[in-house]
């Protein structure tokens, strides 16, 4: 058991990210998202039962388990992209503050510009650099060009994106790598000033280069906004999160501190998971 | 055997057949294409006019035929002199030898009124002393056809003003006048004259309707009638001056010889355009090669269309399929969003789905009868009861017309469009919509922003199918408002400048029309043909265009489509 969390946690990531926060406690957070008692069924058959959970403020929150355990479906629910989603029935209580969710008089539109969302696959639009990260701005009717340039031009930076792609603003988002081309999403994404951004495996489509930036993004954006990360790879959720979650089959089997879920899980399953017995 | 095998196996002879097939596909339409247009081309090059002696009915070589020769045949001997009288044929034997076929030629001999017809088949062998003078002319004349004979003198109002010398000189001078002449009264007709007739049929309109909604009072008829006054005041000037132009234009003759010595007076003002093509060289023939195709694009149509341009045809055919473009695009773009984005896929969708598909296979005499009882009568009828009371009972929209000719052919197109959209958006990847949706966009900011631009190619794409297939339909048209001859553009000056409730021709139709219904076939034969070519070009022009834009369009997101 040790043995396998040493692997996971070397010291060199812990030196390379001096801001991952140790002796956390769910207690002490200010809570930013929560779901009580959420079942979602796709038809007859139900995905997640009876989830329950803390999106802490300001943290990064990862979602693990095996394919299929439901942790994508988790994850839209917070933005409602399920609504998408045919025949798709959800149950129980998704808060934000203290608002539900799916309040009748929530507005979807407004829901999704205050949690935003990046998905697995890049995919800019086919615009160009400058029109993709101003298309969440020009929705909310901000068309001034003083104020759209200074807009994507900060989110660009926030995106670590600012000084390869500021030469080239007006060429196609295509033009960009895998790598740029998601940092690309995540600016458009941060772009609109959302709380909390929906990290939908972000890396999983990129070479490990990329991989890091986008690692190395996730721990400066998180002093500005909740970060919510689905990923398949334990050593990313072990690198860039404050907290994990580990999901199987539909049901939320542990929520803990990272360090914690790795190095002192309370489940049999979630050590059998994590030490790599299946998955 | 072992080798024929593998080779079969090997997928090569597959690809021979395919490669086959393709090579065969393009060879018929370029050959269709060069077939088309040698012979309508042909039309407009000035071949040399020939002077001949020909065998009378009582068979001396003796008649004097002047023409230009536009058609070879060979007969088989035996065949030929079967056909002759005994009298005929026996000297025709004699002439013939052991010749197993006999050569026969077409002579276009113009001079319609004079002969009784303008060409006639001529055996070869009959004809002696077959030669090229160089003072031959060939006229195009107004009406009757062309004149072919020699340049005697010019006139003026009887009275000759031309020496032996310089009557060539004077010829030109004076037709360049006349030319002049023409185009002031075109001017005069088309425009002033016509905008005064334009204005005084509102103004009779204005009355009728007045007198329907009982406020014909006398002051407002009074005004009208000053105002009819005032145009009609308008108009006499004009009809003055018209009758001037008349009276100048019809000032010059020239006196012809013909080709039997037969001498002609011809008023000039009957002359389209003389030529000496016996004295041009190459160049000069090029040069006016080219000035008479130009002349056949642009000029109205005489002679029951059997001579002079197409310029009213090919305007009214492009407009047309402009003007169905703009309605199907719209149609069957809304038609596929509400199909693929918005509707429930069930049952119902898939039944409306197959009816769509269906729709593009009812042949396209259906749709016109359909436009004609929907379009014309029932719509057409409802709009002139409800806007046009006045005019009845002359209908404005209750009779075919060029808007009703693009609803009923955007009709014919719409389920290519709305095809090929469905097809778009059915590949404009999910993730991108998620992305805009994600951004807090809805549905109809996330269509309208970033799907609808990425299924601009494939819009394109029906666009480029529905135009192909309009521009060259013909037979809804004949019944929705292609007519043989429109004394008005569907466009002009008068306002609102396009009259959709007109008539219009069609080069579809004129092809027809020219080919079958026309009085004299042979002449109208190389129009069929330069028309069938223009036509073509058209669709080809039309279709190039937008598919280069579509390539535009795909470039910009080319990429995409994982």
């Amino acid at each position: 058991m040790e043995l396998n969390t040493d692997q996971l946690l070397t010291k060199e990531s812990d030196s390379r990210h001096p801001r991952v926060a140790h002796n956390l406690s769910l207690a002490n957070e200010e809570i930013s998202m929560k779901t009580r008692n959420l079942n979602l069924y796709y038809g007859e058959k139900q995905a997640l039962n009876n989830i329950n959970l803390d999106i802490p403020k300001n943290r990064v929150t990862a979602f693990i388990g095996p394919s299929g355990c439901g942790k994508s479906t988790l994850l839209r629910c917070f933005n409602r992209m399920n609504d998408l989603v045919d025949n798709c029935r959800i149950e129980g209580k998704i808060l934000m503050g203290d608002q539900d969710i799916h309040h009748p008089k929530v507005n979807v539109a407004e829901l999704r510009q205050k949690v935003g969302m990046v998905f697995q696959r890049p995919n800019p639009f086919p615009k160009s650099i400058y029109e993709n990260v101003a298309y969440g701005l020009r929705l909310q009717g901000i068309n001034k060009r003083y104020t759209l340039d200074e807009k994507v031009e900060w989110a660009l930076k926030g995106a670590a994106l600012w000084d390869e792609v500021k030469d080239r603003l007006q060429e196609s988002g295509f033009g960009l790598s895998g790598g740029q081309q998601q940092r690309l999403v995540i600016a458009r994404c941060i772009a609109i000033e959302p709380s909390v951004l929906l990290l939908d495996e972000p890396a999983s489509a990129l070479d490990p280069i990329s991989t890091l930036k986008i690692e190395e993004l996730i721990y400066t954006l998180k002093a500005d906004y909740s970060i919510v990360i689905v990923t398949h790879n334990m050593q990313q959720a072990a690198r860039v999160s404050d907290y994990t979650a580990f999901m199987y089959l539909g049901d939320m089997v542990e929520f803990s501190d990272t360090d914690t879920l790795f190095t002192n899980p309370k489940k049999q399953q979630t050590e059998d998971y994590i030490t790599g017995r299946y998955g | 055997m072992n080798k024929f095998f593998t080779w079969w196996k090997s997928g090569a002879p597959y690809i021979w057949l395919n490669a086959g097939a393709v090579s065969i596909s393009l060879v018929v339409v370029v050959g269709l294409i060069l077939m088309i247009a040698a012979k309508g081309m042909g039309h407009f090059w000035l071949s040399d006019i020939v002077a001949l002696d020909y065998r009378t009915s009582a068979l001396e070589d003796s008649t004097k035929l002047v023409g230009e020769i536009t058609g070879t045949e060979f007969v088989d001997a035996e065949q030929y002199l079967d056909s002759l009288s005994p009298e005929i044929k026996a000297k025709a034997m004699e002439k013939i030898g052991d010749a197993r076929t006999v050569e026969r030629w077409l002579l276009k001999t113009g001079n319609r009124e004079i002969l009784g017809r303008d060409f006639r088949w001529l055996d070869s062998f009959w004809v002696t002393n077959m030669q090229k003078p160089k003072d031959l002319l060939m006229i195009e004349r107004v009406e009757w056809g062309n004149l072919y004979g020699t340049l005697q003198s010019v006139q003026q109002a009887g009275a000759q003003v031309s020496s032996q010398a310089s009557r060539w000189e004077e010829f030109q001078t004076r037709l360049q006048r006349v030319d002049d002449l023409r185009d002031d009264i075109r001017k005069l007709e088309k425009g002033e004259m016509s905008a005064i007739s334009f204005k005084l049929e509102k103004l009779r309109l204005k009355g009728k309707r007045l007198a329907l909604e009982n406020k014909n009072t006398p002051e407002a008829l009074k005004q009208l009638g000053q105002q009819e006054q005032a145009l009609y005041a308008e108009y006499a000037v004009y009809r003055k001056e018209l009758a001037d132009l008349y009276q100048q234009i019809a000032r010059d003759s020239v006196v012809i010889e013909v080709m039997d010595g037969q001498r002609v007076t011809l008023s000039m003002d009957k002359i389209v355009a003389a030529y000496l093509p016996n004295q041009m060289s190459v160049l000069e023939k090029l040069y006016h090669y080219i000035l008479r195709f130009i002349d056949f694009i642009v000029a109205d149509p005489r002679e029951a269309n059997t001579e002079g341009g197409i310029f009213p045809a090919l305007f009214g055919t492009v407009l047309m399929v402009l003007l169905m473009s703009v309605i199907v695009t719209p149609f069957g773009v809304i038609s596929a969003i509400y199909l693929r984005e918005y509707a429930s896929q069930g049952v119902m969708t898939r039944l409306v789905r197959i009816a769509v598909n269906n729709l593009a296979g009812v042949p396209s005499i259906v749709y016109g009868v359909f436009g004609l009882g929907f379009f014309v009568y029932f719509l057409g009828g409802s709009l002139d009861a409800l806007f046009y009371p006045e005019a009845a009972p002359a209908p404005v929209f209750g009779t075919p017309g060029i808007l009703w000719a693009s609803l009923t052919l955007a009709l014919l197109t719409v389920p290519v469009v709305i095809v090929s959209t469905e097809e778009g958006l059915s590949r404009v990847p999910r993730s991108l919509r998620e992305g805009s949706l994600a951004l807090g966009a809805t549905k109809a900011e996330t269509l309208w922003k970033v799907v609808l631009p990425m299924v601009g190619p494939s819009i394109m794409t029906g666009l480029i199918l529905a135009v192909a297939r309009a521009a060259g339909e013909v037979a809804p048209l004949m019944l929705v408002g292609v007519v043989k001859l429109a004394p008005e553009l569907p466009m002009d000056g008068n306002f609102p400048f396009m009259h959709l409730d007109r008539k219009f021709m069609h080069l579809g139709f004129h092809i027809y029309d020219v080919g079958f219904q026309s009085p004299n076939v042979e002449a109208a034969r190389p129009l069929v043909y330069a028309t069938s070519f223009l036509l073509v070009l058209v669709i080809i022009i039309l279709n190039l265009s937008a598919i280069v834009l579509r390539n535009r369009l795909r470039e910009k997101f080319k990429g995409m489509e994982h």
